[in-house]
């Protein structure tokens, strides 16, 4: 079979076995609906947590924008696994023995409040919504790259998928797909990892690669490329061109900002216990270190070998023969362009524009001693989805690579959905504004919510096709998360003090502030030179954090203290399984009083 | 017999806090610290063929969060036993 068959073999096997899932798992309750009955398995939830974590942006770009940044991409690997033991530390299993199903919910129980359960809607929203455009554009990019269907026709076929089984299953459906999804993709990355790694250190584990010497010589693979890349004119691998406090910003930001994020929340409501939710955050970061600790490996062996095969190239043209032409160069003692350096030329994420009309491919960096201009402008995306042909792999291994991606896309936006969706069911109508609707009508609300939330996300996703890359569209969400939802969340925890006075100023201060910042320099010709402190936007979110916190602790202390049987409401979920029993107490009374 | 519970309680809310606090400062000291505000320094030394200041901001920090969870989870069993926590 050739590689678009294979494709087309694991795109719709896998397919199939998410609408499967999908049938098998219907919720036929809200609490199955919205948190999948809360009896999930830690390990199985930890898997689930997995996949809804790790994104297009994840499995796709994070690979390559390490190998383009080296030491600078070190923020997303720290970041985004340092917030989960925030999460199992801080925040997860505190909220589970709280017991509800969304984070508004806590919010607006722990706040005494309506209106900062509606901020708190808003806030999770504004995450949801600009991380699910990541997503759509991810599923997008994955159709039209390897089988050749147009790009909005890939989004609809992806929405649809999602919207079968998310509408279908809700949590319960979604749970059990992630499950599904997470094997798919960790296959589907770390296979091609362990090929390159043989190639490029003769280490099958790239981990152990990373730090091991480059094949055939007694030279560490890193020193061999810090060596290679300054003679090209770029930096060394192992430094940045960052500033030290934009990395700690940054790095912190996406922390703070993986721990208060609503999706990722939510699927702790689902086991048992506050127990089985530190259990469940430990399998979760398990699950997610195997990619995140590849991932570094990937992008330094990746720059490595293009630096190797593409630089110096002999470049052949389209219209020549691909075979003859490159055996007549070796044979002239030259270097072809590899062969899978042409298959992706055709997607437009690869390019060369012979600026010396040499007909040689030279790749330089902007210090370059020879004084040479590049010619070559890969895509950071390239890496992942190339790599299974620069390894030679089989071309059922590319297959299975886009299956992977397109996994790790949809079961992130699944998560997304679900967030957007119970938002709107449970908080916005069930707990604010029709309190009377019956348990089947808030089924449907969701059922219909959900419905919306993917049909808006699929419009989304089409015009997030004209943004910057995925992983940067992310980050925004981030710096949102870190300094509107993590606060209050932490300061209702670990401060019984915390009012509804505060927790609102403290919501609106971080939203505001963070917007206004991001936007400024990212949409209205805000300058680098313009940076606070010369934070980027990517890391602002972990300064206005500290701002939010601070207002919300002073607007509480000048104002009336929480009531009494809030309090008592803190004091419950700071102890595991008090929440349950008082519930259990009062149904007794109840009955006996009756 | 409440008492004793109203107690037990207060203790392990005290131990938790401190344990949390422990488990934080680890978690500091590896990535900010390690990966970002003292790597050049250690920079100096190696791990395999890698820096071991970038490398605990690639590979190392993620193992040592790891571990980090799984010694809460452990530390927090044993407290909810020892102050009689049902979970």
């Amino acid at each position: 079979m050739d590689q678009t068959l294979w494709t087309y073999f694991f795109v719709i096997l896998t397919f199939g076995i998410y609408i499967g899932i999908a049938v098998w798992a219907r919720a036929g309750s809200t609490d199955e609906f919205y948190v999948a009955g809360h009896d999930v398995h830690p390990a199985l939830n930890g898997m689930a947590t997995g996949a809804d974590w790790m994104s297009a942006a994840s499995f796709l770009s994070m690979a390559g924008l390490i190998a383009f940044l080296g030491y600078g991409g070190s923020v997303y690997l720290m970041g985004w696994t340092g917030g989960y033991v925030l999460l199992a530390l801080l925040l997860a299993p505190y909220l589970r023995e709280f017991g509800k199903f969304t984070v508004p919910d806590f919010v607006g129980d722990r706040y005494y409040s309506k209106l900062a359960r509606v901020i708190a809607v808003i806030c999770a929203l504004m995450v949801s919504f600009t991380y699910i455009a990541g997503q759509m554009k991810g599923v997008g990019v994955a159709f039209s790259g390897f089988l050749g269907v147009d790009f909005n026709l890939g989004i609809i076929i992806g929405s649809a998928i999602v919207f079968i089984y998310a509408v279908w299953g809700g949590m319960k459906g979604i749970t059990y797909t992630q499950v599904a999804q997470y094997v798919v993709m960790i296959f589907a990355y770390t296979v091609p990892a362990i090929f390159i790694s043989l190639i490029i250190t003769g280490n099958a584990v790239p981990q152990l690669g990373f730090i091991g010497n480059a094949v055939g010589t007694d030279v560490p693979m890193l020193e061999k490329l810090n060596t290679v890349l300054t003679e090209l004119g770029f930096i060394e691998y192992t430094s940045t061109d960052k500033s030290k406090i934009d990395v700690f910003c940054i790095t912190a930001a996406l922390m703070f900002g993986t721990s208060g994020l609503p999706h990722v929340i939510i699927r702790f409501f689902t086991v048992n216990s506050a127990k089985a939710a530190r259990k469940s955050a430990g399998w979760a970061l398990i699950f997610i270190a195997l990619l995140y600790t590849t991932a570094p490996a990937i992008g330094a062996f990746a720059r490595m070998n293009f630096v190797e095969t593409v630089n110096e190239a002999t470049y052949i043209q389209d219209g020549e023969d691909y075979e003859t032409r490159a055996a007549e160069i070796s044979s002239e003692g030259g270097k072809p362009v590899p062969a899978w350096y042409k298959d992706w030329e055709k997607t437009g994420l690869l390019s060369f524009e012979d600026k010396n009309q040499d007909g040689i491919m030279q790749y330089r960096g902007p210090n370059a001693p020879d004084n040479i201009e590049n010619e070559v402008d890969p895509n950071r995306d390239i890496f992942v989805l190339a790599n299974p042909q620069i390894a030679q792999l089989p071309a059922w291994v590319i297959g299975l690579v886009v299956a992977g991606g397109l996994a790790a896309a949809l079961s992130t936006a699944a998560g997304l959905l679900m967030v957007i969706s119970s938002a709107v069911s449970h908080d916005l109508l069930k707990k604010t504004f029709t309190p009377d609707m019956t348990e089947k009508q808030e089924m449907l609300a969701a059922r219909l919510a959900a419905a919306a939330a993917v049909i808006a996300a699929g419009f989304i996703g089409a015009f997030a096709s004209s943004l910057p890359f995925v992983a940067q569209v992310v980050a925004f969400a981030f710096g949102i998360a870190a300094a509107s939802l993590f606060p209050i969340i932490f300061l209702g925890i670990f401060w019984k003090r915390m009012n509804r006075e505060g927790a609102i100023a403290a919501m609106l201060t971080g939203l505001i502030s963070t917007v206004s910042y991001i936007s400024y320099f990212k949409f209205m010709g805000g300058t680098e030179e313009g940076w606070w402190f010369g934070i980027s936007p990517e890391g602002i979110g972990f300064a206005f954090m500290w701002v939010s916190l601070t207002v919300g602790v002073i607007l509480s202390l000048v104002t009336a203290p929480p009531p009494l049987a809030i309090q008592t409401l803190v004091d419950d979920i700071r102890i595991p399984g008090t929440v349950k029993e008082k519930i259990y107490e009062r149904r007794r009374q109840d009955l006996s009083g009756s | 017999m409440i008492d004793d519970q109203v107690e037990n309680r207060a203790l392990y809310w005290r131990a938790t806090k401190r344990l949390t606090v422990c488990l934080l400062l680890i978690w500091f000291i590896v990535s900010f610290g390690a990966g970002i505000l003292f790597r050049d320094a250690l920079d100096n030394f190696s791990i395999g063929g890698a820096p071991f200041g970038f490398w605990m901001a690639q590979n190392g920090s993620i193992y040592i969060f790891v571990l980090l969870i799984i010694i809460y989870c452990i530390q927090m069993t044993r407290l909810e036993r020892k102050f009689g926590i049902k979970g």
